[in-house]
C-alpha cells in the first residue's frame, strides 16, 4: 500500500468535496457523518497497511518516496508533489488518521442538531487532508502547503460558530488571532526555507539532509536555519512568545480542540523540528534554545493552568505545557522521545478534550468547573475514561504518559543537566495538581450546579465509544516505549523503530555520557513520588477542604491574579504591538504620509500649475494696445542690452 | 516571406468590434451587450489558438508581423509575442469578456459607449503587450488612456472627474518623459547604425552601448513612466482614487491588466534596453518596492472602505512583482511574471465581489456589513476564496508567485542583501491581517444591519459564471503552475541573459 499512500490524502479530500458541495442538500446527519468519518476511516486503513508493509521491509528500505507530479520547477528549483513514507511520517499518519477517525465519530454525536452539521464535517475532512500533506510531504514546500492548510482549517473551525461571543470578543476574532500569530511563525519558516535553498540548492528532504550531514557548512548557517525553522514551529506549536493564540482557539467546538488544538496540528512544529533533526543537531546552541524555550513554556503554561476555571482553558494551557515538554525533548536530542510524547499526548489529551466535551454537552454548554461537581454518578463512562486520561497525563506509573514523560525527563537530565530536569519535574507536579483539581471539581465533591436548570446526563454511545477506545490507548499505549533499563537496548520498540530517521543527527550529537542505572531509577522514583504527592494534595484540597484553596488564593492575591490573567501577556502584546501598528498605520501612514504628504505634493503641483497659468493667462488679454506696449518695451530692453554690451 | 497574421487578427478583432458597436441603435442594449461579449470571446479564442501554436522552447518573438508604416521616420507596424507577452495577452483576453459580463446589470447608462470603450481598451492593452516597435508601443500606451478615462469619468462614482483627471495627468507626466527618451533613443540608434529606427529588436542591440550616465537618464525616463503605472511607492496616490471612483468593470481591468503594463514595460524595455542602469538602480528600486509592500499592506489594513482596501493591497502586491523583477534571478523573475497574472485574478475577483454587494446595497464601508455569511453563503465563500488567494495560501495561485519572488530575491546577486527578502516577507503576515480582518468584519459576527437581509441576495448565475473561470485558474496555478511557468521560462532566461553580462561586470 506504500505506493497508494496518496489515497490517505485523497479520501479526506473526497469527503471534503462531497460534504462541502452537497452537504447542504443531503441534510441527513447520518449520511454526512458516515461520509465524513468513513473517509478518515479509509485513510486510516490505508495508512495501517502501509505501516505493516513498511514493517515487513528490511530496515534500510523503510524510507520510500511516492512521486505524483512536478509542482514548482523554475531554474534550479525543482519541487515535486511527492510523499515520503518512512518511519516518522507513518507514525504521524497513524496518529492523525487514527485519533482523527475517533474524533470524527464522536463529532457525529457532539454536533448533532447543529444547523451547519455538514460544514463542520467538510472542514474537519479538509483539515485531515492538509494535515496528511504536512506529515507526508517529501520536501519543505509540500510540508508548508499542509502547514498553511491546517492553519486555514484551524481558522475556519475556531470561527465555526462565527456569530457567537467568546470571552471579551467574538469567535471570529479568536480565529483571526490564531491565523495571524501563526503567520508570524510562518514568516520564520519561509525565511528558513529560503536559507536552506540558498545553502543547499534544494528543498527536498533527502537532498538537504544528506548534504547537511556531509557538507562543510558553518555552525552559524545551521544555527540561523534552525532558528528560523524554530520560529515557525513556535507559532504552530504555541511556544513562547507565540503561544497566545492557542487558549483563544478554544472558541471552536470541542472536537476541534481535541483534534486540531491538542492531538494533531499543534504537534506539527514538533514534527518539523524532529524531521529536520540533522539541521538542529548541527547547531548545538539553537538546540539549547529550543530546550529552554520548551521548558519555560511548559512551566509557564502549567502555572497558568493551576488557577483557570474554564474546563477547556485548563486543558488548553495544559496542551501548551505538554508541547513545551516535547520541545524540551527535541532540544536535548531526544527526538524519538518527543514524538513518543506526541503520540501518548494525542491519546490522553484528545480523550480529555472529548471528555470535557461530553461534560459540556451534559451540562448544557456550561464550561465553568466551579459550577460542576459530583458529576461522577451522572456520567459514569465519561468519568471513568476522563479518570484514566488524568492518571496518564499526571504521570502515574504504568500509563502511557508516564513512559513518555519519564523518557523526556531522563534525557533532560542526561543531556541537559540537573536544572532542566528539576524544572521539568516541578512542571510535572503542577500538571498532576491542576489535572486532579480539574477532576475533583468536576466529578467529585458537592454538586454546585443549579438542579432546576441543569440536568446532567451521560452522552450517547457514539460519543462514549471513542472515549473508551482512547482510554484503552492511554492505558496501554506506553508499553511500546518502555525505558531501556527495563527492557534492554532494543526493547524500546518505539525508539528502535524511529532510530534510522535520527541516526545521522544522533551521530553528530554524540550524546549519552555515562550515567548509572541507579541514577536513572532514582530520578524516576523521585519524580513519581512528587507527582503522587501533588495528586494527593489536590484531592485533599478540592474534595475535602476547599477553603484551603480559597485562603491560599486570598493570601497570595497578587500571584493569583497574575496567573488568573495569564501573566497579562495578551494585554502587553495588545499595547506594545497591535495598537502601535494599527494606530501608526492609520494616523501616520495613511492620514499623514499618504493623504497629507504624498497627495499633498501631487495636488500641490497641480495647484502651482493652475495658479501659475492663471497668472500667465492674464498676459493674453487680447488688447492690441497692451501687446504693442509690451512689444515696445521688449525692443527697448533689447536695444538697451545691445548698447550696454558694446 | 509569408506572414502569419493571427496576431494582427487578434489586435484588430476588438478594434473592428468597437467600431461596429457604433452602428448599433442606442436602444438595443441587450444586443450591444451580447455583441461586445461575443467580440471579446472571439479575441479570447484567437489568443488561445496562438497559445497552442506557440513554440514554448523558443525564446524569440513569434507570430511576428512587420509592415513599413511611416517610411519617412522608418516606423513599422511591427508586432510579435514571446512567452511573457503571450501570457499577459491571455490574461487580457481572458478578463475582458468576464468583465463585460459582470457589467450587464451595473452599467445601465449609455451601454453602447461603454462597450465601445471596453473593446477599444482591450485593443490598446493587447497592442501594448505585442508591439515590437517602440513608437507603436507608445501610441498604444497613450491610446489606452482615453477609454480608461472615459470609463472612470462617465460611469464612475461621485468624485469621478477628479479621479479620472488625476489618473490622466499622473500618467501623462510619465509618458511625456518616456516620449523624449524614445526620440533620443531613435536618434542615438541612427548615430550608431546609420539609420533612424524605432525597431525594438534593433534598439536592443545598441541600448547597452549608451554611455553610463546618459543610460541612467534614459532608464529613468522609461522607469518613471512605468513606475507610475504600476504604481510603485510613492507614486501610487492616483490608484486609490481611480479605483474607488471607477465602476467595478473599470477597477477589474485597471487592477487586472492596466497595472501590469508598468511591470511588463520594465521587463520588456527597462531591463534589456538599459541593462547597466537596471543593474545599477536595482537596489534603490527594490527598496521602494519593499517599502511599497509593507506600506501598502499597513495602509490597506486601516481602510474603512472595502474598495480602497483592495486598492491599497495592489500597491503591496505589485511591490512583490517589482522586487522579483529587479532581483534578476530566474526564480524571482518567473515569480514576478506569474505574480502579474495572479494579481490580475485575485484582485480582479476581489473587485468583482466588492462590486456585487455594492450593486445591491450601494454601500462599501466595512462597518455597514457584518454577519453576511449567514445571509449570502455562496458569496461569503467566494469572498473567502479570493481573499485566501490574495493572502498567498499554498495550493492557490498567490503562493506560487510570492514564494518564487522571495526565494529568488534571497539568493539574488544583484541585490546581494537578505534584508530585502526579510522585510518583504513580512508582507505575508500583513496580508493575512488586512484581508482576514476585513473578511471577519464583513462576513462573520452577528448580522448588524437587518435591512441587509432584505437587500442582499446571494450570487446569481451570471455572477457565478463570471467568477468560476477565475477560481478555476486560481486553483490551477496553485496546484499545477507548470502550464504557465513553462510558457515564460525561455523568454525569461533570454532577458536575464541580456542583463547578465552587466550583472557579472558590476559584481566585479
Amino acid at each position: 500500500m506504500i505506493n497508494y499512500i496518496y489515497l490517505t490524502v485523497l479520501f479526506p479530500l473526497a469527503g471534503f468535496l462531497i460534504n462541502g458541495i452537497f452537504g447542504s442538500k443531503i441534510k441527513n446527519e447520518k449520511i454526512i457523518g458516515i461520509i465524513g468519518s468513513g473517509s478518515i476511516g479509509l485513510a486510516f486503513v490505508v495508512t495501517l497497511s502501509a505501516f505493516f508493509e513498511t514493517l515487513g521491509l528490511p530496515e534500510e528500505n523503510r524510507s520510500n518516496v511516492v512521486e505524483l507530479f512536478t509542482w514548482l520547477s523554475v531554474g534550479g528549483l525543482d519541487i515535486k508533489f511527492a510523499y515520503l513514507v518512512d518511519q516518522l511520517s507513518l507514525t504521524m499518519s497513524l496518529i492523525v488518521t487514527g485519533v482523527g477517525f475517533l474524533i470524527h465519530v464522536y463529532s457525529i454525536g457532539y454536533m448533532h442538531g447543529d444547523k451547519s452539521f455538514w460544514r463542520f464535517f467538510a472542514y474537519l475532512n479538509l483539515f485531515i487532508f492538509a494535515m496528511m500533506n504536512l506529515v507526508l510531504g517529501d520536501n519543505f514546500v509540500v510540508l508548508f502547503l499542509g502547514w498553511e492548510g491546517v492553519g486555514l482549517c484551524s481558522y475556519l473551525l475556531i470561527g465555526f460558530w462565527y456569530d457567537r461571543k467568546f470571552e471579551k470578543g467574538t469567535t471570529a476574532e479568536a480565529a483571526k488571532k490564531a491565523f495571524v500569530v501563526n503567520r508570524i511563525g510562518d514568516f520564520g519558516f519561509l525565511l528558513g526555507m529560503f536559507l536552506i535553498y540558498y545553502t543547499f540548492g534544494s528543498l527536498n528532504f533527502k537532498e538537504v539532509f544528506t548534504k547537511a550531514a556531509s557538507f562543510p557548512i558553518s555552525e552559524a548557517t545551521f544555527g540561523l536555519i534552525a532558528i528560523f525553522l524554530f520560529i515557525g514551529a513556535a507559532g504552530k506549536s504555541a511556544q513562547i512568545p507565540l503561544f497566545v493564540w492557542l487558549p483563544d482557539a478554544m472558541a471552536g467546538p470541542t472536537p476541534v480542540s481535541a483534534l486540531i488544538h491538542a492531538a494533531t496540528m499543534v504537534t506539527a512544529g514538533v514534527y518539523m523540528v524532529s524531521r529536520a533533526a540533522i539541521i538542529f543537531a548541527s547547531a548545538p546552541t539553537v538546540m539549547m534554545v529550543v530546550a529552554i524555550i520548551g521548558l519555560l513554556t511548559a512551566v509557564m503554561a502549567a502555572s497558568i493552568g493551576l488557577v483557570q476555571n474554564d474546563i477547556k482553558k485548563v486543558l488548553a494551557y495544559s496542551t501548551v505545557s505538554q508541547l513545551g515538554y516535547m520541545f524540551l525533548a527535541a532540544g536535548v536530542g531526544a527526538f524519538s522521545a518527543s514524538i513518543f510524547h506526541v503520540m501518548t499526548h494525542a491519546f490522553f489529551k484528545a480523550l480529555l478534550f472529548l471528555g470535557a466535551g461530553s461534560v459540556i454537552h451534559g451540562m448544557h454548554e456550561e464550561q465553568n468547573i466551579q459550577k460542576y461537581g459530583g458529576l461522577k454518578k451522572y456520567m459514569p463512562k465519561t468519568y471513568a475514561t476522563f479518570f484514566v486520561a488524568t492518571l496518564a497525563i499526571a504521570g502515574v506509573p504504568g500509563l502511557s504518559g508516564f513512559f513518555s514523560k519519564d523518557e523526556i525527563l531522563w534525557n533532560a537530565y542526561a543531556n541537559g543537566g540537573f536544572i532542566l530536569w528539576l524544572v521539568g519535574v516541578v512542571t510535572a507536579m503542577m500538571t498532576a495538581f491542576y489535572m486532579f483539581r480539574l477532576l475533583s471539581l468536576t466529578f467529585y465533591g458537592e454538586e454546585r450546579f443549579d438542579h432546576h436548570h441543569v440536568h446532567p446526563h451521560e452522552s450517547p454511545a457514539v460519543m462514549t465509544t471513542p472515549l473508551i477506545i482512547l482510554a484503552v490507548l492511554s492505558l496501554i499505549g506506553g508499553y511500546i516505549g518502555m525505558p531501556k533499563i527495563f527492557v534492554g537496548e532494543n526493547g524500546n520498540l518505539f525508539e528502535h523503530w524511529l532510530e534510522p530517521v535520527y541516526a545521522p543527527a544522533l551521530e553528530k550529537l554524540a550524546l549519552y555520557g555515562s550515567h548509572s542505572h541507579f541514577e536513572e531509577i532514582l530520578l524516576m522514583v523521585v519524580s513519581v513520588v512528587l507527582a503522587l504527592s501533588a495528586i494527593y494534595f489536590a484531592l485533599q484540597v478540592y474534595t475535602k477542604k476547599p477553603q484551603i484553596a480559597e485562603n491560599t488564593s486570598k493570601k497570595f492575591k497578587g500571584l493569583y491574579n497574575l496567573l488568573l490573567n495569564k501573566y497579562f501577556v495578551d494585554e502587553v502584546y495588545e499595547a506594545a504591538v497591535v495598537q502601535p501598528i494599527q494606530k501608526g498605520s492609520e494616523k501616520v501612514l495613511w492620514k499623514f504620509a499618504d493623504s497629507f504628504v504624498i497627495d499633498g505634493i501631487v495636488n500641490g503641483a497641480a495647484k502651482v500649475v493652475d495658479v501659475g497659468s492663471a497668472f500667465i493667462r492674464k498676459i493674453q488679454n487680447g488688447i492690441a494696445q497692451f501687446y504693442a506696449v509690451v512689444m515696445m518695451l521688449g525692443i527697448a530692453l533689447v536695444l538697451l542690452w545691445v548698447i550696454l554690451s558694446l | 516571406m509569408e506572414q502569419n497574421l493571427l496576431l494582427t487578427y487578434l489586435l484588430f478583432a476588438p478594434i473592428v468590434g468597437s467600431v461596429l458597436v457604433l452602428f448599433f441603435n442606442k436602444e438595443q442594449v441587450k444586443l450591444v451587450r451580447w455583441f461586445g461579449l461575443i467580440v471579446s470571446l472571439i479575441a479570447f479564442v484567437i489568443s488561445l489558438i496562438i497559445y497552442f501554436m506557440f513554440d514554448q522552447a523558443n525564446p524569440q518573438f513569434q507570430f511576428v508581423n512587420k509592415f513599413l508604416w511611416i517610411s519617412s521616420i522608418n516606423v513599422s507596424y511591427h508586432i510579435g509575442v514571446d512567452g511573457i507577452s503571450l501570457l499577459l495577452v491571455l490574461l487580457t483576453t481572458f478578463l475582458t469578456p468576464l468583465t463585460l459580463l459582470s457589467t450587464w446589470k451595473a452599467i445601465e447608462k449609455n451601454v453602447k459607449m461603454f462597450t465601445f470603450s471596453m473593446l477599444f481598451l482591450e485593443a490598446g492593452m493587447i497592442g501594448v503587450f505585442i508591439s515590437l516597435d517602440i513608437f507603436l508601443f507608445y501610441i498604444f500606451w497613450e491610446a489606452m488612456l482615453i477609454p480608461m478615462c472615459f470609463i472612470i469619468g462617465i460611469w464612475g462614482g461621485e468624485r469621478r472627474i477628479y479621479a479620472s483627471i488625476k489618473f490622466f495627468i499622473y500618467t501623462m507626466v510619465g509618458s511625456l518623459l518616456m516620449l523624449v527618451a524614445i526620440i533620443w533613443l531613435a536618434v542615438y540608434a541612427s548615430n550608431m547604425t546609420g539609420s533612424f529606427t524605432t525597431n525594438l529588436l534593433d534598439l536592443y542591440k545598441v541600448g547597452a552601448s549608451i554611455p553610463n550616465q546618459i543610460q541612467g537618464w534614459m532608464f529613468g525616463a522609461f522607469f518613471l513612466s512605468f513606475a507610475i503605472k504600476i504604481p510603485l511607492f510613492p507614486l501610487h496616490t492616483w490608484l486609490p482614487d481611480a479605483h474607488v471612483e471607477a465602476p467595478t468593470a473599470g477597477s477589474v481591468i485597471l487592477a487586472g491588466v492596466l497595472l501590469k503594463m508598468g511591470t511588463y514595460g520594465i521587463v520588456r524595455y527597462c531591463l534589456p534596453l538599459f541593462p547597466q542602469s537596471a543593474v545599477e538602480f536595482a537596489p534603490v528600486i527594490s527598496v521602494l518596492a519593499v517599502i511599497g509592500i509593507i506600506y501598502g499592506a499597513l495602509v490597506s489594513m486601516v481602510q474603512t472602505d472595502m474598495k480602497k482596501l483592495v486598492a491599497y493591497s495592489s500597491v503591496s502586491h505589485l511591490g512583490f512583482v517589482v522586487l522579483g523583477t529587479f532581483a534578476m534571478t530566474v526564480e524571482s523573475v518567473q515569480g514576478a511574471v506569474i505574480q502579474m497574472v495572479n494579481h490580475g485574478l485575485s484582485t480582479g475577483a476581489l473587485f468583482l465581489l466588492v462590486g456585487v454587494v455594492y450593486e445591491r446595497t450601494h454601500r462599501r464601508d466595512i462597518a455597514y456589513y457584518g454577519g453576511i455569511a449567514k445571509i449570502v453563503p455562496f458569496y461569503s465563500f467566494a469572498l473567502l476564496f479570493a481573499s485566501l488567494s490574495s493572502v498567498g495560501l499554498p495550493g492557490l495561485n498567490g503562493f506560487v508567485g510570492e514564494f518564487l519572488i522571495l526565494l529568488g530575491s534571497f539568493k539574488s546577486q544583484v541585490l546581494n542583501n537578505w534584508w530585502f527578502t526579510i522585510f518583504a516577507a513580512t508582507g505575508v503576515i500583513f496580508a493575512a491581517v488586512y484581508l482576514l480582518w476585513m473578511y471577519q468584519r464583513v462576513a462573520f459576527g452577528v448580522v448588524k444591519n437587518h435591512e441587509l437581509a432584505d437587500h442582499l441576495s446571494d450570487l446569481n448565475t451570471r455572477e457565478m459564471i463570471v467568477l468560476a473561470p477565475i477560481f478555476v485558474l486560481i486553483v490551477w496555478i496553485g496546484i499545477y503552475p507548470s502550464t504557465f511557468l513553462k510558457l515564460t521560462e525561455a523568454s525569461t532566461q533570454l532577458i536575464l541573459q541580456q542583463v547578465s553580462t552587466y550583472t557579472v561586470n558590476l559584481l566585479k
